[in-house]
């Protein structure tokens, strides 16, 4: 990123309006200003320096300050919205917005957030997001600076999740310096990111502005969530305002999310109750803390399944209708499936076989009534192929699945006899069993490689459960490659103790979402843990100098396989595709030769750092060592050694 | 960017009615570059071991070849056998791989299945592993012992 110094005469140094006008006026010779000749031919040299010259008290001031900017409004405004932190690597496209939050609006709510990397400041806002429920804001040059944040932001869109983006970029080109801000200046800079993000603008005055922030949180917030982008024109940024001008940031009013039409509900209800095995799935469903408890409720009234897809924390683990451990056996003897908000519909109702043909067939019963109530069936790009394959069902429900949930619960409640009430409580205790057995299955399957080493990833998520499960904690990294164990084996019951994935499966989005999610748990008091793999890490480590910079209490247990671990899997599916030898799938996928130290890492960027550990019995006192310093107010970063998956 | 993962969700085993068949659930929708549905993985050889009856199964095992265990365990690594089923064979519900160490097929099912496997991990010609290699590694994973139940790892009951 260039942080350029300026020309000691461009558009910055001119006062706008009268002022401005009338020394200009002044300072252009009477000749030339009557002359409509080429000002090109008339251009004179510039006056001889001398001593007497260059301290001479000119005949009119140049006025070189302004007390009050349009970056000064513009954090007005950004305060107006509620940002609690802004994240952003420094860029001279947004100096202005830079300089008036850290002193016009004492660096607090938002607070600016040093980070080294635009995916960092972005993904940080991800993380923060699912923990908080408010989007955070981030700063961020309208060409290099997107052109850096464009994965993380695909994340967001792809997880939902409302990032309010910023964008600095110069649009008038009598305003530009020559050179570097040239290259920093773009006709539409939030064309890159348009495809991924929900809306979009470029204001032109500051009233502009007022409105379009206003509209673009509201945007962002309204399910389906995602990330929306504000250019802040430089010049804007930095004009002062005129005297006269009056400003004021809008008032934000809240959109209701949309809720699934009375008679729909009701016919979902008459499924759900006459169904004999129904099925619910939940994915995104639980946007809020009050997301959880209502899809509990309505668990709890049918004594249905319910499979956690995880991709927010939907479902205590340890409930007894919780059969996301067995969720192919749930769903195939299912004869009602319904789906809460689920990415992937398509791929949990079917099963898939990965070989030369590609085959695919239905994991239901052919009698099995699907219904799926999801906001994304309100807003739906081309471009971008996030919305997985067409799956037929009986009933779509266009609207947000939490916000609907009250209403399917008191439907249900509404219709079910005594009758039905004693089949629940049939089923519920079939579940309660079917619950225990997969749970004693995993523990069972976690016993094996129990004491090996490179650690196996059940052993190192159960070391780590063991120092925090009498804690306040929130695991804020995607389970994913560590087989879920921590979903299989530990007890979750908050909502912020688990906050999904990626979204868009774009790596080095864990660090940094981690640490936005950790900033969220701060106030709270809350131990913030994050599984990391190793591959994530290496894209932008500068991530755990933020945290340690900003005191940002999270530790990180590295799950250092030392691989791109996928891709090592992906190779020799090829290589056996097509019996030419299995012994290169390392080459370009692997993270060896050197080995990485982690620990020696998080030590260079300030932080506390320990290993790499690779003898299970040394673990668990690590990761105790390792909390007492997230205790204090710091990160931390624990490097195990592990088995790929 | 440079290298990237995709997204395999974890998966999860099932037994269904007669044949028994451990069936890996890839979910792998979401790739994050290059082709997306992919999936990985595996030795799901418990498949066929479930297929066998138990009688059949003991017939097969007489007829072992003889492997080096040893020299087994160095082609689980080489081969990349430990990339899905860890290097120990225990398996990974994120891969889809069933746990193989101990071996819970017969060898004639182990072969078999190498050779053609039913669900979504990748063949292995006799050109990639010869049969000697396949017995070798056979008998590395028939030297790993069993552990304990987890219900008797203290730390496996919080």
């Amino acid at each position: 990123m260039t942080k350029q110094m300026k020309p000691a005469v461009d558009r910055r140094n001119f006062l706008k309006g009268a002022a401005a006008g009338a020394a200009a006026l002044a300072a252009v010779p009477a000749s030339l200003a009557a002359n409509p000749e080429p000002i090109e031919s008339k251009r004179v040299p510039p006056p001889p320096m001398s001593p007497a010259a260059e301290t001479e008290v000119p005949a009119v001031a140049e006025v070189l300050t302004a007390d009050r900017t349009g970056s000064d409004f513009m954090v007005d405004v950004i305060k107006s919205l509620g940002f609690e932190y802004v994240c952003a690597n420094p860029g001279s496209s947004f100096r202005g917005i830079h300089e008036s939050i850290i002193n016009y609006g004492g660096n607090k709510n938002p607070e600016f957030i040093t980070c080294c990397h635009e995916e960092s400041s972005v993904a940080m806002a991800h993380g923060y997001f699912k923990v908080e429920g408010k989007p955070l804001a981030v700063l961020a040059h309208g060409t290099v600076g997107v052109q850096h944040a464009t994965m993380a932001i695909y994340n967001a869109y792809c997880d939902r999740v409302p990032v309010y983006v910023i964008l600095g970029n110069i649009i008038d080109v009598t305003k530009r310096a020559p050179g570097v801000e040239w290259f920093h200046s773009v006709q539409d800079a939030a064309a890159i990111v348009r495809d991924f993000t929900k809306w979009d603008d470029l204001p032109i005055s500051l009233e502009h502005f007022s409105e379009s922030a206003a509209r673009a949180y509201r945007v962002a917030m309204t399910p389906p969530t995602m990330p929306v982008v504000l250019v802040a024109d430089g010049d804007l940024q930095e004009s002062p305002i005129p005297a006269d001008m009056k400003l004021r940031p809008q008032k934000l009013t809240a959109d209701m999310p949309p809720v699934g039409d009375s008679g729909s509900v009701a016919e979902v209800a008459k499924l759900l109750v006459a169904a004999e095995n129904p099925v619910i799935i939940a994915d995104r469903t639980a946007r809020t803390p009050a997301g959880l408890a209502c899809l509990v409720d309505l668990a709890e009234t049918l004594q249905c399944s319910v499979v956690d897809q995880a991709g927010r924390m939907n479902f205590p683990t340890r409930h007894p209708l919780n059969q996301s451990d067995r969720a192919r056996a749930a769903v195939a003897d299912a004869d009602v499936i319904l789906g809460l908000d689920v990415a992937d519909f398509y791929g949990i109702t079917h099963t898939y076989r990965d070989q030369i043909e590609r085959t695919s067939r239905p994991g239901t019963k052919s009698t099995a009534k699907l219904i799926t109530i999801s906001s994304d069936d309100l807003y739906i790009k081309a471009n971008y192929q996030d919305f997985q394959r067409y799956n037929e069902v009986d009933i779509a429900i266009a609207a947000d699945s939490e916000a609907t949930l009250p209403l399917l619960t008191e439907a249900v409640k509404h219709i079910v006899t005594d009758d039905r009430k004693r089949a629940f409580q049939d089923r519920g205790v079939r579940l309660k069993a079917a619950h225990m057995q997969a749970l004693e299955r995993s523990r069972d399957a976690a016993a094996f490689a129990w004491d090996a080493s490179p650690i196996s990833t059940a052993r190192m998520c159960m070391e780590l459960w063991g120092q925090i499960q009498n804690e306040d904690w929130s695991l804020v990294g995607a389970t994913t490659f560590v087989s879920k164990w921590p979903q299989r084996l530990w007890d979750f019951n908050k909502h912020y103790q688990y906050i999904g994935g990626a979204g868009g499966y774009g790596i080095g989005y864990n660090a940094p979402a981690a640490t936005g999610a950790a900033l969220a748990n701060r106030k709270y008091g809350r131990l913030t843990v994050n599984i990391q793999c190793d591959g994530d890490l290496m894209f932008a480590p500068g991530i755990l100098w933020t945290a340690a910079h900003h005191k940002i209490p999270v530790l990180h247990i590295m799950h250092n396989n030392r691989a791109y671990h996928q891709e090592v899997m992906q190779v020799q599916i090829m290589a056996d595709r097509h019996s030419r030898g299995i012994t290169n799938c390392g080459t370009g996928t692997t993270i060896t030769g050197p080995d990485v130290s982690y620990a020696k890492l998080a030590e260079s960027m300030g932080m506390y750092g320990e290993g790499p550990i690779s003898d299970p019995k040394d673990l668990g006192p690590a990761i105790k060592r390792a909390i007492e310093v997230v205790k204090r107010g710091e990160p931390a970063l624990v490097d195990v050694v592990t088995q790929p998956r | 960017m440079g290298s990237i993962e995709r997204r395999l969700e974890a998966s999860t085993v099932r037994r269904t009615g007669a044949n028994c068949a451990i069936q890996a659930d890839l979910n792998v929708s979401g790739a994050s570059r290059s082709k997306r549905f992919v999936a990985i993985f595996l030795f799901v050889f418990a498949t066929l071991l479930c297929s066998i009856p138990a009688t059949r199964a003991q017939q097969s095992s007489d007829a072992v070849p003889a492997g080096n265990a040893q020299n087994g365990k160095k082609l689980f690594m080489s081969d990349g056998c430990y990339e899905c089923h860890g290097r120990l064979g225990q398996g990974a519900a994120q891969t889809g791989a069933a746990r193989i160490g101990p071996p819970q097929l017969s060898f004639e099912g182990f072969q078999n299945y190498v050779r053609a496997p039913k669900n979504n991990m990748p063949p292995y010609t006799a050109k990639a592993i010869p049969d000697q290699d396949v017995a070798d590694i056979y008998a590395y994973l028939k030297s790993i012992p069993m552990p304990p139940k987890g219900k008797d790892i203290p730390l496996l009951n919080k």
